[in-house]
């Protein structure tokens, strides 16, 4: 029931799609298409949520006669499918319902609206399959239209850039993702879901299936070294599709990975465990550290979605490790915190991409160093990004806290496991993820100090209006989900539990029945959490100290000129800019990291002309993984190059070389 | 009944942190400055500058926004809601399940975050300093307090507080490396949090050493009040945290009576006391370093923190 009606949607999705095509041309189709995409999305919301709340017993899966003719295209929803399709379709109603205003001012209207839709049909459908063939034409088809997304605006070289290399590295993904469905179906070709669960592949290729399932589905979910396209292509996108790849896009890929590695490849080992703290651990140091360095505000974003991606790799890796010990309590914390990560992650993300979104649309900006002073242009924006950044950077009362809070409990239960690698690596990766949560607060203070607090360093800025309501409902919502994940975490707790119960056999505690809401996953001794009493205590005490203070001392106010030490300066660009604020941090890890060297020019004495300062960063996975491989490809095709331009005689030589050649391949081989 | 006396202890704990917080303060000025052969400040004078603040009319620059007016307040309930969770005179307080340890430092951070924000929002470029330099330092101290909670977590298995301090009472704690290591390391996070020297200095207004005072430099009356009630709050909570784990003699255990609460405000003020001489002592020692020296003083705070963290999970026993 479920599923045909999730499917229906998908239907109108597509079909919205191809409305759009049609309608494109006329300026009354934005706030149809979108209002329809977002209609739509909220349908499969509510269907998917449903099912997340009441799960049914058992999930009938259902085959369209599409496809491979002998397999048809297999769908079913089950535990760990509704919770993300929960994600991708909260997602999608919100970027629906921000586009019907953002999208008023998108120049490149054809190149958008058509696409729009059929992503949100994608991202749905690879939630859906349940058999390979149908996983990865979703895979393609997603990757495709997010690509033509990313292309919206091609006229720009940085974004026909962003977007060759994406198509490169998400058709690498993809490729990657095939062998590797191929090696789990096995000689037989049973490329059901069903039937590969069944059919254990052989130890000796297990190894081999988990490397390419972590090319495949981490290139998409942009885990460190095969980041590289995401940042680019990410902020290229308008920002309701920003918002969507950074916050959605790349828990499919996280789906992906889970349905492949937790549910089809068989009993865990440890050792994927050790591979995957690893992974996540650099990403969550280099995607933070690469976030504070940037300028750019959505391309900083994007870079904080690799930190955030590496933090869930952690939690999905401490659940393999659990669960290869037969510890599956623990291995149901860890995942737990680490679906609860997810869902963190696409609430704030997309509410970050929205606000960053709603800025560039009152000013024009993306650049940090141009911005300044909006909290008074743009109140609500500010709000509602200040609430996005205080839960990203996992400050409690909000919802990123608590699944950091849950990853911590999980490492901390660690020193039962019995392999000495994992012993040394999960104090390792907690002390990473520590690390980077601390920097996420730096990252966040810079952006939001700059962007919305002090001065307006540019005119535009100064003269920035607040956007359209719809946006600002958007992102209200996300605030108010926000919120109320992080005060009432136990709801979301016991919603992932189905799937958890269903991917590593045992589940967290039932929260709900713990009283005054508070959330404990092990037990009370051990470790408890509530965030309604914490946000309660703070709201007290404020009131409590602001009315005190108020009523019995003063509350007379005087507005004079900055003080600052006695010498106020009249210019905004005195004030510190986004580098600045991000120097020591870039002098303590950048040296290292990113090779950054600070030159600073001074004019000898008495000269009165301007001293120059000249940071250099250089992106060293770049420079070590890919640049080489670039190089050598453009270096043969240089060399093939020549053979387009020969005479006839010398092709016709060339076939019957190339003829006598595989007559000699074929004759040696048989 | 029970439920009322807990409520009194809890009630109790939350004046108790702030009755005495600024005393604590005030007993390390006077120290410092015996030290140095001055008079020194009475111990009672950071109670008077307060209550001066609080009823002067607040000074706020033109252009400053609703979260400069709104950041004090925030900042400084955070720091009391968590000081309040951390057993000083007795355990087993009320809401000490509503946040753990991690929770703790976490409200810490939210603390900083908005004084961070609120340094930047006149657009001044010593709030813009302070800020910057703020948010490295605590980039740093903020893992390392997260490995010494580790290492705590691991010996009494349990991130509650109240529940790590009972563990440290009982007799089957005994010296361990581990702990040795944590507690260095928890001190010189202390330190750095704190803004002490050698990382800051809070007595400064030297514009190019000052970190904490740099970003409080728009604030005037009742909003810097607040925010120095916040910092002496910090202060206490710290000194409390370390006697809570590392000196547990004397603290009340939940139920008992008033003869042993008694005897824990006694015992708490005492080292208090004890912790506020100290500290001068050292303060007055060292001299204060350059910043760019502070991220190698706060590595080495993380690296000892996660050898102890590392030592844990190797041997149980450490």
């Amino acid at each position: 029931m479920a599923s045909a009606l999730s499917l229906l949607c998908v239907a109108a999705l597509l079909a919205i799609s191809a409305g759009a095509i049609v309608l494109a041309r006329s300026k009354r189709a934005t706030p149809l298409v979108y209002g329809a995409a977002c209609a739509a999305s909220s349908v499969a919301l509510v269907s998917a949520l449903a099912q997340v709340m009441f799960p049914p017993a058992e999930s009938p899966a259902i085959i369209l006669p599409l496809g491979l003719p002998w397999l048809g295209a297999h769908f079913r929803i089950d535990a760990l499918s509704a919770l993300f399709l929960v994600i991708v379709n909260l997602g999608g109603a919100a970027a629906s319902l921000y586009g019907i205003g953002y999208g008023r001012h998108e120049s490149a209207r054809a190149r958008v609206l058509p696409f729009f839709p059929a992503f949100l049909a994608g991202m749905n459908l690879v939630v859906m399959a349940d058999d390979a063939f149908s996983f990865l034409l979703s895979w393609e088809f997603m990757s495709l239209v997010s690509w033509a997304l990313v292309m919206a605006h091609h006229r720009e070289p940085e974004n026909t850039r962003a977007g060759y290399i994406y198509l490169i590295i998400a058709s690498f993904g993809t490729l990657c993702l095939l062998l590797a469905f191929g090696l789990l179906a096995g000689p037989a070709g049973g490329y059901g879901f069903d039937e590969i669960r069944t059919a254990a592949p052989t130890s000796a290729l297990v190894p081999v299936i988990l490397a390419l399932v972590l090319l495949g589905a981490g290139s998409k979910a942009g885990l460190v070294p095969l980041h590289v396209w995401l940042p680019l292509a990410h902020p290229a996108a308008p920002s309701h599709v920003s918002a969507l790849m950074s916050g959605v896009m790349t828990k499919v890929a996280i789906y992906g990975f889970i349905r492949i590695v937790f549910d089809l490849l068989g009993p865990p080992e440890w050792w994927w465990s050790m591979v995957l703290l690893f992974f996540g651990s650099i990403s969550a140091l280099i995607g933070i550290l690469s976030a504070l360095m940037q300028q750019d505000l959505k391309r900083l974003l994007a870079y904080s979605t690799i930190e955030n991606i590496g933090i869930i790799f952690i939690g999905l890796g401490l659940a393999l490790g659990f669960g290869a010990n037969a510890m599956e309590w623990a291995a149901a914390l860890a995942l737990t915190a680490a679906l609860f990560h997810v869902f963190n992650h696409a609430l704030f993300k997309s509410l970050l991409f929205l606000g960053a979104g709603a800025i560039l649309n009152a000013t024009g900006l993306r650049d940090l160093d141009k911005m300044g002073g909006l909290i008074h242009r743009m109140p609500v924006t500010a709000f509602a990004f200040l609430a996005g950044a205080v839960a990203i950077s996992a400050l409690p009362p909000l919802n990123g806290f608590v699944s950091e809070w849950l990853t911590f409990q999980a490492v901390l239960v660690s020193p039962e496991l019995t392999q000495w690698g994992l012993k040394v690596m999960v104090p390792t990766a907690g002390a990473m993820m520590a690390l980077s949560a601390a920097l996420v607060a730096a990252c966040f203070v810079k952006v939001f100090g700059i962007a919305f607090l002090g001065r307006a360093r540019s005119t535009v800025v100064a003269e920035a209006k607040e956007v359209d309501r719809f946006s600002l409902a958007a992102m209200l919502g996300f605030v108010v989900l926000c919120v109320l994940a992080g005060l009432l975490p136990g709801f979301v707790i016991d919603a992932i539990a189905p799937a958890a119960e269903f991917l590593v056999g045992a589940r967290l505690p039932v929260q709900a029945h713990v009283p005054w809401l508070s959330i404990v996953p092990v037990a009370e001794a051990r470790s408890s959490y509530n965030g309604l009493l914490v946000f309660a205590f703070i709201t007290a005490s404020a009131s409590l100290a602001i009315v005190l203070i108020h009523r019995f001392a003063t509350r007379s106010i005087r507005r004079a000129p900055p003080w600052d030490c006695g010498f106020p300066d009249p210019s905004p660009m005195t004030q510190y800019t986004g580098g600045s604020v991000a120097q020591p941090i870039r002098r303590v890890f950048g040296s290292l990291l990113f090779l950054a060297r600070e030159q600073v020019e001074m004019p000898p004495p008495g000269d009165t002309g301007a001293a120059r300062f000249r940071v250099d960063m250089r992106d060293l996975i770049w420079e070590i993984g890919y640049a080489p491989i670039a190089g050598i490809v453009g270096f043969a095709a240089d060399r093939l190059n020549r053979m387009q331009f020969l005479t006839i005689r010398r092709y016709l030589t060339l076939v019957f070389l190339a003829l006598v050649g595989l007559l000699l391949v074929l004759v040696i081989w048989l | 009944m029970a439920v009322i006396a807990d409520l009194l202890v809890q009630g109790g704990q939350m004046l108790v942190v702030l009755a005495l917080a600024p005393l604590l303060t005030g007993i390390v000025r006077k120290m410092k400055a015996r030290l140095l052969r001055r008079q020194g400040p009475p111990l009672l004078q950071p109670y008077r500058d307060l209550l001066r603040l609080i009823r002067k009319e607040a000074v706020v620059a033109e252009n400053a926004s609703w979260l400069f007016r709104v950041a004090p307040y925030l900042i400084f309930a955070a720091t009391w809601v968590a000081a309040a969770l951390v057993p000083t005179f007795a355990t087993g307080l009320l809401f000490s399940w509503s946040a753990d340890l991690i929770a703790i430092v976490a409200l810490l951070g939210s603390a900083r975050f908005f004084l961070a924000l609120a340094g930047m929002d006149v657009g001044t470029s010593f709030g813009g300093i302070g800020a910057s330099r703020e948010v490295m330092i605590a980039s740093l101290a903020e893992p390392a307090m997260i490995m010494v909670v580790f290492t705590l977590a691991l010996i009494a298995g349990s991130t509650q507080l109240s529940t790590v301090a009972g563990y440290m009472m009982s007799a089957d704690v005994g010296l361990r490396v581990s702990l040795g290591l944590a507690l260095i390391a928890l001190i010189m996070v202390a330190i750095a949090e704190n803004a002490r020297i050698p990382v800051d200095n809070p007595a400064t207004h030297l514009e190019l050493t000052m970190v904490h005072e740099a970003m409080v430099l728009e604030y005037s009356g009742r909003h810097l009040a607040v925010i120095e009630a916040a910092a002496f709050l910090k202060l206490l909570l710290y000194v409390s945290l370390i006697a809570s784990v590392f000196a547990p003699w004397g603290v009340a255990q939940a139920g008992a009576g008033l003869t042993a609460y008694a005897i824990g405000i006694g015992a708490y003020v005492v080292k208090l006391a004890i912790a506020g001489i100290l500290l001068a002592i050292f303060e007055t020692a060292v001299a204060k370093m350059r910043v760019f020296r502070v991220p190698e003083f706060l590595g080495a705070a993380l690296m000892l923190a996660l050898l102890a963290t590392l030592l844990m999970f190797m041997t149980r026993s450490l």
